[in-house]
């Protein structure tokens, strides 16, 4: 058998702060310092200042051919402590060290239960906003879409 | 609880590596060292510094019986340096020792191989007190005549166990000793009797 590259199913719990993750990564930086302010954020210590790296991105063209390298991408990571002992770690692509930490301090706030709805709907605006990028994304390549027809000749 | 690493990862990893460089090079004489960190214990400020400068996901790491016993300790490793950890002293790059007094006896660790003498385990002790001008008596490479330095505490016929170290010589382990504040050398090429 073959191991699973990405590991065991992950739970509910685990996809949820995955699509909070993915929002944080899609949002700006003044989506998320606006965010948290309308949060209630307790002191937030550095386990490991930001800093960023290269990791090789791996493609599969069409999604499903052969993995290959596209190349290097810079990456910048974040690891927090509250001062209530939650911690929190952000991946983001580019070298935005300030937005990286912020990501890392919702992480830390949603991971409590109490305040996981808050976290969710300081991020709402956010989140219509990316929603609609892609929708709009969406609309203008269907737009570019071409049809190719077969035209049956009933010969036989 | 995950205590933070080095405030400025860079230089104070880079200070860390001078002071054991120079503390290896002139084995017997302590350098100062005070990394300023917090981390779980029964992992000493000068242990974690060492580990956490030198440790990579490339040096597989040892703990003696009561690091091993602390799961935070291994947290703690695990995510500032992101060491394996392993179970057997001879398979180990780096061997953290909490409790020099048990210390397993030196043949115990890898001594490298005749082709590759550096593969061998480097062990870093947390002693209570490192003093120099008394104690033991120590000869060698870097070393002008005679030193003299008393270390505390040590496991029981540690000098004959270094005896045994520099036989195989270029094979052996290399010692790297912490105590509060400071760090000293004794690598494998220095000669130690008894005062």
């Amino acid at each position: 058998m073959t191991p699973n590259p990405a590991g065991p199913e992950p739970g509910p719990e685990i996809v949820a702060r995955q699509a909070v993750m993915a929002l944080c990564a899609d949002a700006s930086r003044t989506e998320l310092e606006a965010a948290l302010t309308r949060l209630d954020v307790p002191a937030a210590e550095d386990l490991r200042p930001p800093e960023t790296g290269l990791v090789m991105a791996t493609g599969r063209i069409g999604g499903d051919g052969r993995p290959f390298h596209v190349g290097e991408v810079s990456v910048t990571r974040a690891a927090i402590r509250l001062a209530d002992g939650g911690t929190g770690f952000a991946y983001h692509l580019g070298r935005d060290r300030t937005k990286a930490r912020l990501a890392a301090i919702l992480d830390a706030l949603w991971q409590d239960p109490a305040q996981r709805a808050h976290v969710e709907a300081a991020l709402a605006d956010a989140a219509d906003r990316a929603e609609a990028d892609r929708r709009k994304a969406a609309r203008q390549t269907a737009a570019t879409r071409v049809e190719f027809l077969t035209v049956a000749r009933g010969e036989d | 609880m995950l205590a933070p690493g080095f405030a400025d990862p860079v230089h104070d990893a880079q200070a860390t590596f001078r002071a054991v460089m120079d503390a290896l090079a002139r084995p017997g004489l302590p350098r100062p060292l005070t990394p300023g960190l917090t981390p779980p214990a029964p992992l000493t400020p000068e242990l974690a510094a060492v580990a956490l400068t030198l440790a990579d996901a490339d040096t597989p790491v040892w703990l003696d019986a009561g690091l091993a016993a602390s799961p935070a300790v291994a947290a703690y490793l695990r995510f500032h340096t992101g060491a394996p950890l392993t179970e057997d002293p001879a398979a180990a790059a780096f061997a953290l020792i909490s409790d020099p007094a048990r210390c397993p006896p030196l043949n115990a660790f890898a001594p490298g191989t005749p082709a590759y003498p550096d593969t061998s385990t480097t062990l870093v002790l947390a002693l209570d007190a490192i003093t120099a001008g008394e104690g033991l008596c120590l000869t060698g490479p870097g070393i002008r005549g005679t030193t003299r330095v008393a270390l505390a505490p040590l496991p029981e016929g540690f000098v004959a166990q270094l005896a045994g170290n520099r036989a195989d010589f270029p094979l052996g382990v290399d010692l790297i000793l912490t105590a509060p504040g400071r760090v000293a050398g004794l690598p494998r090429s220095t000669a130690v009797t008894e005062g």
